[in-house]
């Protein structure tokens, strides 16, 4: 900051130059030196201790690992040698060595984990101590999301919802991180984060009549299955066009701040939709625009059937965050506890701060694309496998549980049970249901209804009085 | 139109297509047309309206942003460069009296600001986002037409962004060419959900720009660019609003009903004069105001009177809103219509540079097919 205020004042660098020039290249040195690795080690013992913004500043994460300069390392020259660039649009020192900055010189952004695949936490210190309850809260809303998704996935499969999206593998990335926010935090999502809406109590029941369409489903039945959305729970209703709720959620994050009751907002968003020209728009604006809100990346390997080095030759999206003057950092998001850790740290930096933060959660999307999708047309079942026997976020979860006895296979096997029940009992009672009164496709299109609108719904209304027997108007309400 | 107005023109005009690095050095010289294709008639305040003051459209645009912000504390504007007072004056001394949390540039990215200005508004706050040119409305158009319009219908009105007004200046300028001339408005007119209003002076942006920014629904306001300094009215200083979806019978007529909106409206009026003095036809010019949701109404009502239309816009005829107003027509005057419906519109080409006397659909056309009309 000291030599960014510099290059903004020409008047005020000279006045310093000649008063205390030595004193100048010194502070100078310190402060912008980006290979001062000592200020690389990021833990959260530090951040706990020390105000984030002195540890973990964009452009010292953007120079990690970037080889020395010549400049950086060379003697002390003429004084109007050590002048620094005036343009405004960056805070650079002049380099006299053509080095064009390679991507391969930086180290990939490590991925933060604080269990391993048994579920031991590796340095105890990073535990996050969370009671049993909560634990239990996280690993048993896992489980019944997993159990409503493979219900649900089935039922489109014999044509009774028209569309279905899993959630299988990524379920640690959205049960760590609703846990880690406050419950009145506004969530923007993409569609594959239903565990978030689970675990703010968003019911079984009502996930059923969204995927039905049926006449208790809060969104009058006019989106396709797995687009959730909920005012109670604070979730914004989904839509498909990829990455359109970035820049909205930038839009949100700022009005909440402008209110000052202490909120902000979560992104979520996967590699795919991170290609898109809104994600780019939304990093900026958060960023210029100092708001409130937790980027969080799911990278699951796959867009569809695009594999990830189709989709970037970057660092993945964690890279990209430093870029735009974004505190960034990547996690294992088949860790419950990193997950939490890191959103925790996240909301603490976009609340205390004003500033945004992206996560970036590595993880694996072990089941299809979606219901119209066969996923081993462009990736091995092996590979699959893989992932989902050695290296998922639930059963690494138990494990852990397991190692505090908290939970054990009588517990698992009467939960499993139970899980099962409350699923089918939703999903019988979704389908019993009649779908909305015909007459819900009119309204709220405008907060009034327009003329031509009311004038359209009583022409339908007169066809069907004419020609009702070609109509499935009896699964409707009257 | 003082020679002085005209320069100024010319001189913010430059700047700002200069500032989009679109345009060379050469050819200044044309930009400075002494003549407009119209004749801008300023409207009377009506006797109830209070004080008023001399403004041009640019100032009338800042008096509402200002009563905008000074009643709702939650109201922001924001855009590409209208922290120091936008590209056209628009936003001048708004962030001076309300502060930089309030009126603020953002990065330069259409789909960035409309986004952004729907997640204001869905969080409750009233978001008023300007975009610089229409022309340059395009990378949002997803924001707007998938995002915004459908905001509230999908979510079972549980979400909405009604609190958003996306302003953007529109139409042709003298010298704009094809990325500073265009009017959009029939792309959204095609997109329920969305409200789209365009003024044909000071007074009534004044008033529409209040309506839209206090409508429950998100609504895009076009301003005709042209008229930001040459259109001046006695515009009255208090806190009013022109209601939306209201088309206005500007000119009684029986003969021939004429239809435009925006700058398109002063062409008609001289239009009406001619077709007055020299055919001695009697016109009935009806601005239509709101694009969307449309006043069928008030149109129908006149034509049943007339039987004969012509409708008139600068966008290109091929899709053009008066494509949806003549259809319209057809179906609900067919027994009155005494002569086709006539559309004088721009051509299905982009709107080009040193050819635009030809292109727009000035007052000789619209006199021309007045003719046509009659005689049919």
């Amino acid at each position: 900051m000291f030599a960014k205020k510099f290059v903004n004042q020409k008047f005020l660098l000279n006045e310093i130059l000649s008063k205390n020039v030595q004193k100048f290249i010194n502070t100078q040195k310190l402060a912008t030196n980006p290979y001062n690795k000592s200020c690389l080690q990021i833990s959260r013992r530090h951040l706990n201790s020390t105000p984030l913004s002195s540890v973990l500043s964009p452009e010292q994460l953007a120079t990690s690992g970037a080889a020395p300069s010549t400049t950086s390392t060379s003697a002390p020259v003429d004084v109007m040698a050590e002048d620094v660039p005036e343009f405004p649009g960056s805070r650079s020192k002049w380099t006299e060595t053509l080095r064009f900055i390679l991507p391969e010189h930086f180290e990939g952004i490590p991925v933060y984990r604080v269990m391993n695949r048994k579920g031991i936490v590796i340095e105890p210190s990073e535990d996050p101590n969370l009671s049993q309850d909560m634990v239990t809260k996280i690993y048993k809303g896992m489980t019944i999301l997993n159990s409503m998704d493979r219900v649900l996935y089935e039922s489109q499969r014999q044509g009774r919802i028209s569309f279905y999206m899993t959630n299988y593998g990524e379920e640690g990335t959205h049960f760590g991180s609703a846990a880690a926010i406050n419950d009145d935090d506004l969530v923007f999502g993409q569609y594959r984060e239903a565990g978030v809406l689970m675990w703010r109590g968003f019911k079984l029941d009502k996930f059923m009549a969204q995927c039905y369409g049926n006449c208790d489903d809060l969104e009058k039945g006019r989106q396709m299955p797995v687009h959730y959305g909920s005012r109670d729970h604070y979730f914004v209703s989904i839509s498909s066009p990829l990455a359109t709720q970035m820049p909205q959620a930038v839009g949100a994050a700022y009005a909440l701040k402008r209110e000052a009751k202490g909120r902000c907002v979560i992104c979520y968003f996967g590699e795919g939709a991170a290609s898109e020209g809104d994600a780019q728009a939304a990093l900026n604006f958060a960023a210029t625009l100092n708001a409130p809100i937790i980027f969080f990346c799911r990278n699951n390997g796959y867009a569809i059937s695009t594999p990830t080095h189709e989709q970037y030759r970057g660092d993945g999206i964690a890279s990209r965050g430093p870029a735009f003057g974004i505190p960034s950092v990547r996690v294992d998001g088949n860790d419950v506890l990193a997950v939490y850790n890191a959103t925790r740290q996240a909301r603490s930096i976009c609340v205390d701060e004003s500033r945004p933060v992206l996560i970036e959660a590595m993880t694996y999307r072990i089941g299809h694309h979606s219901t119209s999708d066969d996923s081993s047309a462009y990736r091995s079942v092996d590979e699959v496998k893989q992932w989902h026997q050695k290296d998922h976020p639930i059963s690494r979860t138990r494990k852990y549980m397991e190692h505090k006895n908290w939970w054990n296979e009588e517990m698992e096997k009467s939960w499993k049970e139970e899980a099962k029940r409350q699923v089918m009992s939703a999903f019988t009672n979704a389908e019993k249901q009649l779908k909305p009164n015909w007459m819900d496709m009119f309204t709220d299109v405008y907060h009034e209804m327009p003329d031509n609108l009311t004038e359209q719904m009583e022409e339908l209304r007169k066809h069907l009085d004419l020609y009702k027997e070609h109509y499935p108007i009896n699964n409707f309400k009257q | 139109m003082s020679s002085k107005i005209l320069n100024k023109l010319s001189h913010n005009i430059l700047g700002v297509v200069a500032k989009r690095k679109c345009l060379s050095s050469g050819g200044m010289e044309c930009w400075n047309r002494s003549v407009t294709h119209f004749t801008f008639n300023p409207q009377t305040p009506s006797t109830k309206s209070g004080d008023t003051t001399r403004m041009n459209l640019f100032q009338a645009v800042n008096n509402a942003l200002d009563i905008a912000l000074t009643t709702d504390p939650t109201a922001a504007i924001f855009g590409e460069d209208v922290a120091f007072g936008g590209v056209f004056r628009c936003t001048v001394g708004l962030q001076d009296k309300f502060g930089k949390d309030r009126v603020f540039n953002t990065p330069l990215c259409e789909q960035g600001i409309a986004g952004f200005g729907i997640g204001m508004a869905a969080a409750g706050a009233t978001a008023i986002a300007e975009i610089q040119f229409a022309d340059y409305i395009f990378p949002a158009f997803d924001q707007l037409v998938n995002e915004a319009a459908k905001f509230r219908y999908r979510s079972g009105n549980q979400f909405d962004c009604g609190s958003l007004t996306v302003r953007a200046p529109c139409g042709a300028v003298g010298h704009g060419a094809m990325y500073h001339s265009q009017s959009v408005e029939a792309y959204f007119a095609h997109c329920p959900g969305l409200k789209v209003v365009i003024p044909r002076g000071p007074i009534q942006a004044k008033g529409l720009l209040l309506s839209c920014i206090r409508d429950k629904n998100p609504c895009l306001f076009f301003e005709p660019k042209i008229l930001y300094r040459l259109a001046v009215e006695q515009v009255p200083l208090k806190d009013y609003m022109i209601p939306l979806s209201k088309a206005e019978v500007l000119v009684e007529g029986h003969d021939v009903t004429l239809i435009g909106w925006g700058t398109q409206v002063h062409v008609l009026h001289e239009v009406c004069q001619m077709a007055s003095d020299q055919l001695n036809v009697s016109c009935e010019l009806i601005d239509l105001v709101t694009v969307l949701p449309w006043d069928k109404q008030t149109i129908i009502n006149s034509v049943k009177k007339t039987g004969r239309v012509l409708i008139a816009h600068e966008a290109p005829i091929t899709g053009g809103f008066g494509a949806e107003i003549a259809a319209t027509i057809q179906k609900e005057c067919f027994l009155n219509l005494e002569a086709p419906i006539y559309r004088v519109c721009g051509y299905d080409t982009p709107f080009p540079h040193i050819f635009e006397p030809f292109y727009l659909p000035d007052k000789w056309k619209c006199f021309d097919a007045i003719k046509k009309l009659i005689n049919f």
